[in-house]
Order: structure tokens, then sequence, then C-alpha cells
């Protein structure tokens, strides 16, 4: 301790003391406040970027999520239509086939009438005519054989008799 | 006057052994801290620096007391 | 075969950055017990290289022919307050040889303590028993080898960290150059000691005064060891001005709570709190005042370590001896650059941590 005290030099603690103050005013006004204000400014500038780029980042999910959901959903709608399509296709088929049948069946229908019409109105006329025929032939025999009037009777009604509708 | 002397230096003797326990079992400490977290270690240091400092700090008192 | 020893002491020490004031002047005189003279010369060079110095004594050798020391070295102004100011050079003092006339006074340099006193016109200095001086101490200014150093440490640290700040300015907030090598540091420094002892509020306000003792301390630390061989973080009056500094700024700081834990602990019974006061009280001198010793005593430790073992080498005086001892002294010196920084580190750590004492906020009921 005493030769701690012994070595103490006045004169070297203040100027120690002197110079040491003046030195921390100096750097303080000259290199640590720019120094760490343009430290600080970079580190935040660093944060806000990063900030941005999270908040870009969130805002690209968000919009990707939008994006597969609209997907979806015009997924969904295309399907739905899709669907629909199919139904009134399948619809449109089906009622072109029952309409088709019909027709067919009212066409066959109606050939069917006209046919049968047809055959009753040749059955007509194929009795008119067989009645002219009959007629003719009677006329014939009337013709030859005028004379007995029993025995001519007898034979135009034996062939009617014969001629059978078909 | 020579025996006091030579009691004092005895004195000084002490203190250094005790310093060095001080400091050793700071040190021992703080490297087995170390080894079961070793994550901690950079709070571990300084914790350790600063004690080992105040160990010091009291050998140097005492030895300059002297 | 003295004469070449001298000489290769002169030059290891230069080597290994320790120069140191002038060699004994007993050389020629006494020859009788080489063992013991080589060791008290040694203990005599230590010694005073540890101490401060009125020159900056680069080296020294004796000349062959008229047998007197050669000295080279820079003179530095002496100031001496003494009814007024009084300036000369160092170099008038011829290494205490001779006595220096300004005004009516009579000076003269005292080459064992390396300190001036008041003499008469012969330059007689008594002494007491024990070889300490009687005379008057004028109260003494000057430009010593330390204050040269610390104001050459100033203008460095200036430099390098202005062209820092305006490195910033100009690479739009990026170092450039040497400034690049302490960024790290600097944010070291905020994010490592400030930050987490004082608190994220008031860490600003001490800022300056942790970076500037860091890089000052750290500096002359360094300075220390190489050939400049200055001494001036291992003396008691500049590591006193600092931790008296931090002391001052630990108290004008303080807050409430902190003088209130010391005073009057809180939460603890009142005959506790009695006999806590004045041991908390001691505390708060005890704190700077290990903060000091620590440096001083690190510092001139590894310079008396060092020096002790270059000079191992000429008592030594062998191949053997002297090889290991060259060996140990280098890693000895590999080992104080890493007590440089640590001791600079410790010293703004623990300063910070004080600085945190002082303005820490407590709970009511802690």
């Amino acid at each position: 301790m005493e030769n701690l005290i012994s070595q103490f030099s006045f004169g070297l603690f203040v100027w120690q003391t002197v110079i040491f103050i003046a030195l921390i005013y100096l750097l303080k006004k000259f290199a640590w406040k720019p120094i760490l204000d343009s430290i600080n400014e970079r580190e935040q500038g660093i944060k806000d970027a990063l900030l941005s780029a999270e908040k870009a980042r969130e805002e690209m999910a968000s919009l990707q999520l939008d994006n597969e959901l609209t997907l979806k959903k015009a997924r969904a709608e295309r399907d739905t239509l899709l669907k629909e399509a199919r139904e009134i296709k399948q619809k449109v088929i089906d009622d072109a086939k029952t309409e088709a049948k019909t027709e067919a069946k009212k066409i066959i229908s109606q050939a069917k009438e006209a046919i049968q019409n047809e055959k009753n109105s040749a059955i007509v006329d194929l009795k008119n005519q067989m009645a002219d025929l009959s007629v003719g032939i009677a006329e014939k025999v009337l013709q030859s054989k005028m004379s007995e009037d029993k025995a001519q009777m007898n034979l135009v009604k034996e062939l009617i008799k014969d001629v059978t509708l078909k | 006057m020579e025996s006091v002397m030579d009691l004092t230096l005895v004195g000084g003797g002490l203190v250094v052994i005790g310093v060095g326990i001080g400091i050793g079992l700071t040190g021992k400490g703080a490297m087995e801290a170390i080894g079961r977290q070793p994550d901690a270690s950079g709070k571990i240091q300084v914790a350790a620096l600063i004690l080992a400092a105040l160990v010091e700090g009291i050998g140097f008192a005492a030895l300059f007391a002297l | 075969m003295k004469k070449q020893r001298h000489l290769a002491f002169t030059v290891l020490i230069f080597f290994f950055g320790l120069t140191v004031g002038r060699s004994s002047t007993t050389f020629s005189e006494k020859d009788k017990s080489e063992k013991g003279d080589i060791k008290s010369e040694i203990k005599e060079y230590i010694n005073h290289h540890l101490k401060d110095s009125h020159s900056f004594l680069i080296t020294s050798y004796k000349n062959e022919e008229t047998g007197e020391m050669v000295y080279i070295e820079l003179p530095l102004p002496i100031i001496l307050y003494d009814n007024g100011l009084r300036f000369f050079w160092s170099s008038d003092f011829k290494h205490g040889e001779k006595v220096v006339v300004s005004g009516e006074n009579y000076y003269k340099l005292e080459y064992h303590d390396s300190r001036i006193y008041k003499t008469d016109k012969e330059g007689t200095i008594e002494y007491d028993a024990e070889h300490h001086p009687l005379n008057e101490k004028p109260l003494d200014f000057s430009i010593t080898k330390n204050v040269a150093t610390i104001l050459l440490v100033s203008i460095l640290m200036l430099l390098l960290f202005v062209s820092l700040a305006k490195s910033f300015k100009y690479n739009k907030g990026i170092s450039k150059g040497m400034g690049r090598f302490f960024e790290p540091i600097i944010l070291y420094i905020r994010d490592e000691i400030a930050i987490p002892n004082i608190g994220e509020k008031k860490y600003k306000n001490y800022m300056s005064y942790l970076l500037t003792i860091f890089f000052f301390v750290w500096f002359l630390n360094m300075l220390g060891l190489t050939p400049l061989g200055v001494n001036v973080t291992g003396n008691i009056a500049v590591t006193f001005s600092l931790a008296l500094l931090t002391f001052i700024i630990t108290n004008v700081t303080a807050n409430k709570s902190y003088w209130g834990h010391i005073f009057w602990m809180p939460g603890v019974p009142v005959v506790i709190k009695i006999v806590l006061a004045p041991i908390e009280l001691l505390g708060v001198l005890i704190k700077p005042f290990s903060l000091l010793i620590r440096l001083y005593a690190n510092i001139q430790a590894g310079h008396i370590v060092l020096m002790s073992l270059i000079g191992l080498m000429f008592v030594f005086n062998n191949w053997v001896g002297g090889s290991l001892s060259f060996g140990l002294a280098f890693f000895i010196s590999i080992i104080e650059i890493l007590v440089a920084l640590l001791q600079a580190y410790i010293f703004t750590m623990l300063s910070a941590l004080y600085f945190g004492f002082a303005v820490a906020e407590y709970d009511e009921e802690h």
C-alpha cells in the first residue's frame, strides 16, 4: 500500500484525467455518435426491409390461398356445369327417343289406318267390280240362257255363293 | 522486524492460495455449466469472468494492503 | 564479455518490446561478484522500466573508449509549478547528473525514483534511513513518457474512429478501411456489454464512456508490449484516474433505489439494515478500488514477469537455461497479448455492471 502511494504521481493523474475527459468528449462528438447513429440506422433499415419482406410474403400467401379458393370454386362450378350438361344431353336424347318412338308409332298407326282404309276401299272396289263382273257374267249368262228363268237364277245364286271375300 | 516481514509474506502466500482456489472453483463451475448447457456458454463465460474478476479483486486488495 | 552481454540484453529487451531506462552506471565500478551484479542490474532495469520517466529513452549503451553511457532518447518538456510555472527540457538534467537552474530555484532529477527535487546550488539530496529523499518536491506537471504516450494514443484513437465515422457517412452505412476491424468490436460492446448490463433504456448514455475506455485501455496495454515499452496502464495514477471516472459516473447517475439499497436495504429487518449500511457503503468504495488495482496489478505483473524471464537468460548464461527462458518469455508475451485484451474487456464490463447497478429499477417488494 505504501509502495502504491509513493508511486502515485499527481502530475500524471491530472494529465490523464484531463486528456481522457477531452478524449471522451471529442470521440463522442465526432466518432461514437455518428458511428452508433449510422449503425442504428442501418439496423433499422434491415429490420424494416425484413418486416416488409415478411409482409409481402404473407400477402403472397394469402393471395395464393385466394387463388386456390377461386380455383376450387371454379372447378366445382365446372363440375356442376358439366354434370348439368350431361344430364341435359341425356334428357334431350331420351326425349328425342321417346318422341321419335311416339312419332314412329303414330306414323305406323296412321300407315296402318291408311292401309286399312285402302284395303277397305279396295275391298269395296273389288266388291263393286265383282258385282259389276257378276252383273256382266250374269248378263252374258242371261243373254245365253235367258230361256229358263229359274235355272238362271239358281246359277247366279250359286255363283255368288262361291265367291268368298278374303 | 525480520519476523514481521516473514509473517506478511506468509499472509501474502495464503491470499494467493485462497484466490487461486476461488478462481479455480469458478472456472470449474463454469466449465461444468457449459458442459451441461453448451447453448448458454456465452452467458456463462461472462458471468464466470465477472466472478473471477471479483475474486481476483479481493486478492489484490489483500495483497496491496500488506 | 560484459559489454556484449549488456548489448544482448538491450537487444532482447527491445525485441520483446520492453525498452527500459538506463542501465546501471555501476558497471565499471563493481567488478566483484558477477552473479550478484547482474541480478541487481536486472532488478534495477525492471524497477526503472515500471516507473514513469521524464524522457523517452529508446536505448542506451556504454561507449568503450570514454567509458561513458550514451543515451539515445527523445527529450520531453518539463513543466513545474513552484511559485509560477517553469519550463525546460528533460535533456537538461543529463540523467540526474546536472542541476538545472530555473529562476532562482535549483532542481535535480533523482534517478532512483525518477522524481524531480528542489535542491541547493550543488544539488545535494538528503536521504532518510530507508533511502527516501527528504528534499522538497515541486508540483510536477511534466509531459512525461506516459503523458506523451497517452497523448499519442488519444490522437491515434481520434484519427481512427473519426475516419470510421466518416466512412460510414460516405458509404451509406457500411464501414470501409481500417474501421471495418473495429466495427464488430463496437457492436460487441453495445450488444454484449452495455445492453445486458445497463438495460435497453439507459445504455445509450454510457456508450461513449464504455467505448472510449475499452479502446483506450486496450491500445495502451498493447502499446506496452511494443518496443516503445511504455507502462501506462501499469501506472497507479492512470488506473486511479480511470477508476475514479467510473466511480463518479456511477454515483452521479445513480437513481433513488440504488441509494435506497445501500443505506436502507428494503425487505430485511431493521437490525440487519443497520449492519448492512456500512458494508454496502464500503462496497461502493471497494468496487472502483478493485477496478484500479486489477488493471494496475495485471499489467505491472505482466511486465515484471516478462522482463524477469528475459533477465533470467543472462543469469543462467548458458545454452540450456537461456533457450528455456527465451521460450518461456516468448510464451508469456503471447499470453500478455491476451491479457491486454482481457483486462480492457473486464474493465469495461465491470464499469458497465456498476452503471447497471446504479440505474437498475427495482420492484418495490424486492
